[in-house]
Formats: C-alpha cells, sequence, structure tokens
C-alpha cells in the first residue's frame, strides 16, 4: 500500500474523508476512528487507543484533539498537525459556506427535517462508541464496573422519566396483574 | 481594532448585543472557552458568547448550533468557524478557530510526548485505565440522554433507525462511509413521509 510509503499523507486522507461522514461530532466518529487506526492501518493497539482516549478526556479543549494523538502517535508533531487540520479544516469550511448560503434563503423547514433524520443516526453511533470502547478497555470486572457507575451517576435525575416510560410500555403489553398471579403460583410469566 | 466597524451596525433597542469583537478578542475568548472546558466546550461557549460577552442573543446561538449540528464534522468546530466568520469574514473564522483549537493542541502534543516516553509505567497505565473507564460511562450516559426525547416521544422509527445503526457499527463494524450512504437516505425518506402523514391527519 502507499500509504505505508507516507504515513502523513495517509492521516490527511484519512481525517479529512473521515470529518465528512462525521454526523454528530466528534465522539460519533470513534468506532470509525477505531476501525481504521487499530483495524486497517494498525497505527495503535486496542490498549493505545483506549489510553488515548482517556488523554483526550482529560486534557482541555474540544473533543476532537483525540485526532491530535492519533497524529501524534503516527508521524510525530507534523502528524498531530496534519491530522487535526484535515478533521477541522474541510467542515468548517462547509459549514461557513451553508450558514451563508442558508442566511440568504430563510427557509426554515429544510433544516429541522435534516435535523430530524439526522438526530437517530448520530445517536447510534455514539452508542456504537461507547461499546466500543468499553469493550477495548473494561477488561476487567471492576473495570466494568467504573464504567457501568459513571454512566449511572452521568445519567442521575434525566433516567427517571425513561424508567417509567418503559416501565408503562411493559405493563401496557403483559397485564401486572396476570404476571403476578403467574409469580405467585411458581411458573414464569409467558 | 484594526478593522473599525462601520458604526451604522445599529442593535436593536431590545437586543442586549454588543459591538463585533475584534479578530483578536475573537481569539483570546475562544482559547478562553477552549481551556475552561474539560470534556467538551459547548457549555463554555454559550456561556461565553452569550452571557459574558454579549455577542449573540440566546434565539441567535441556538440557531447557529442547529446549523452546525446537522453538518458532519467536528461539531464545536464548525460553530466555531461559522460564528467568528460572521463578525469579521473568514479571517475572523480563522481567528476563532485557532483560539479554540491552538492552544489544546499544543497541550495535547505535550501529553502525547509524554505518554510515549512514560506510557509503559505501571502507575500511569492504572490511572489511565481508570479515566478511560469512567469517560467512556459518561459518554454512555450521553447516549442515553440523547435518547430520552425519543423514547418520550415513542418515536418507534428512530428508534429502530439508532438500533441498526449501533449494530451496524458497533457489532459488525461496516465502515463507516457505507453505513452512512444507505442509512441517511433512508432515514430522510422516512422522516418525510412520516412529517406529511402526521401533518395531513
Amino acid at each position: 500500500m502507499n500509504s505505508d510509503a507516507n504515513p502523513v499523507l495517509a492521516l490527511a486522507w484519512t481525517f479529512a474523508l473521515m470529518s465528512l461522514f462525521a454526523v454528530g461530532g466528534a465522539s460519533a466518529a470513534i468506532p470509525e476512528m477505531h476501525r481504521v487506526a487499530v483495524e486497517v492501518q494498525h497505527w495503535l493497539t486496542d490498549k493505545q487507543f483506549a489510553d488515548i482516549y482517556a488523554i483526550s478526556q482529560l486534557s482541555p479543549g474540544p473533543n476532537v484533539l483525540i485526532v491530535t494523538l492519533i497524529g501524534y502517535s503516527v508521524a510525530g508533531i507534523a502528524g498531530a498537525l496534519v491530522a487535526t487540520l484535515s478533521m477541522c479544516v474541510p467542515t468548517a469550511m462547509l459549514a461557513y459556506y451553508v450558514s451563508r448560503l442558508l442566511k440568504r434563503s430563510s427557509d426554515a423547514r429544510w433544516p429541522a427535517l435534516i435535523q430530524a433524520a439526522l438526530v437517530p443516526l448520530s445517536i447510534g453511533l455514539m452508542g456504537a462508541s461507547g461499546f466500543i470502547l468499553a469493550r477495548t478497555s473494561d477488561r476487567t470486572v471492576a473495570a466494568a464496573l467504573v464504567t457501568a457507575g459513571a454512566a449511572g451517576t452521568g445519567l442521575g435525575d434525566a433516567a427517571q422519566p425513561a424508567l417509567d416510560a418503559a416501565r408503562r410500555g411493559v405493563s401496557r403489553f403483559c397485564r401486572p396483574d396476570r404476571v403476578k398471579i403467574a409469580i405467585c403460583r411458581g411458573d414464569p410469566a409467558g | 481594532m484594526p478593522l473599525d466597524s462601520p458604526s451604522a451596525a445599529v442593535p436593536a433597542p431590545d437586543l442586549p448585543t454588543l459591538a463585533p469583537p475584534s479578530l483578536i478578542a475573537l481569539f483570546f475568548a475562544f482559547a478562553k472557552m477552549s481551556l475552561a472546558g474539560f470534556g467538551g466546550v459547548l457549555v463554555w461557549a454559550r456561556r461565553g458568547i452569550v452571557e459574558r460577552h454579549r455577542w449573540m442573543t440566546a434565539d441567535e446561538f441556538n440557531e447557529t448550533f442547529a446549523l452546525c449540528h446537522f453538518l458532519p464534522g467536528p461539531n464545536i468546530v464548525n460553530l466555531t468557524f461559522v460564528f467568528g466568520s460572521r463578525f469579521r469574514g473568514l479571517a475572523g473564522g480563522i481567528a476563532a478557530f485557532a483560539g479554540l483549537v491552538g492552544p489544546p493542541v499544543v497541550i495535547v502534543t505535550v501529553l502525547a510526548a509524554l505518554y510515549q516516553r512514560y506510557g509503559e509505567i505501571d502507575a500511569l497505565r492504572r490511572i489511565l485505565a481508570g479515566v478511560s473507564c469512567a469517560a467512556i460511562g459518561l459518554l454512555i450516559a450521553t447516549v442515553f440522554r440523547m435518547m430520552l426525547p425519543l423514547i418520550k416521544r415513542r418515536d418507534l422509527v428512530g428508534l429502530v433507525i439508532l438500533a441498526v445503526v449501533f449494530v451496524a457499527i458497533g457489532l459488525l463494524r461496516l465502515p463507516l462511509p457505507a453505513v452512512l450512504l444507505v442509512a441517511t437516505p433512508i432515514s430522510f425518506v422516512i422522516t418525510f413521509v412520516m412529517r406529511r402523514r402526521t401533518g395531513a391527519t
């Protein structure tokens, strides 16, 4: 592959392309970063990828900077700069031109529609990010517990409405009185 | 300050927005917000732009953010660029972008160099492992938070699309461009049809 010849070019190409598909921001693109950096290009090991994610969360600044870290480990400072710029500049220019375009045509219906169509996609992508990262770094029970604990505290009161909705949804389909009877009789509700 | 704007830009009496910032002011304001923002800059950006500097009203901020949210790429970077260019053209966008990304890139690069040198030390590995476990938990919590509106609305279509994308990317490990090229048009058509139907009845 010619990407072995010049890793900086490979970085530029990879992240410029990736940014254009990063619907829902940098955290939605993490599965793709993992796929490319660990599985396709073998720039990093699983463990290094998890470490780099941790460093990017520890340091201040926008979440995209995980790209800077990947770039640095591939090709030093040049790699860091190239990776960061190619992840940021193409989409920033796109946003710039689209915002100017939208300012002229004040049709407010299309942005709302596009957003409604993209929201499930970007949540699904972020969910996949969480899953892949958890699989690479939660190798022990203790680690998995820390993740679960952080998720729980992060949810806090926000979880309550979801739980209520889920309970309502469940009780709609299986009537609780029948379940109770089934439990009293000692056989599984079914 | 070098580019003095014509004072014809009259602020409406009820809008509390002040004079447009200079390039240097843009750079430093975004550098400050960026460095304050551990684990995400959005909260700080809002506070800085709307409340502290009063460069935008809350509604203008939301509109700009909505625009940058449905476009691809790192949202906060897009927002910064669009925001800066709104005041000072391309140069303003570049100044704000440099402020947002420049200083943290320096910090992160130093951290990366330290990691490459000392990354094998056991204590550091353990600390990083702990941090990443917690950070992943917070990411998962954010995902659930974002799912809440869909669950509350009983948006079954949205939840199914969400689940399909999750399986395709998270479990099957399909390439992102391929998945999006298939899933985006489908999601569009379904959303469009559903809106029409609910609008008609």
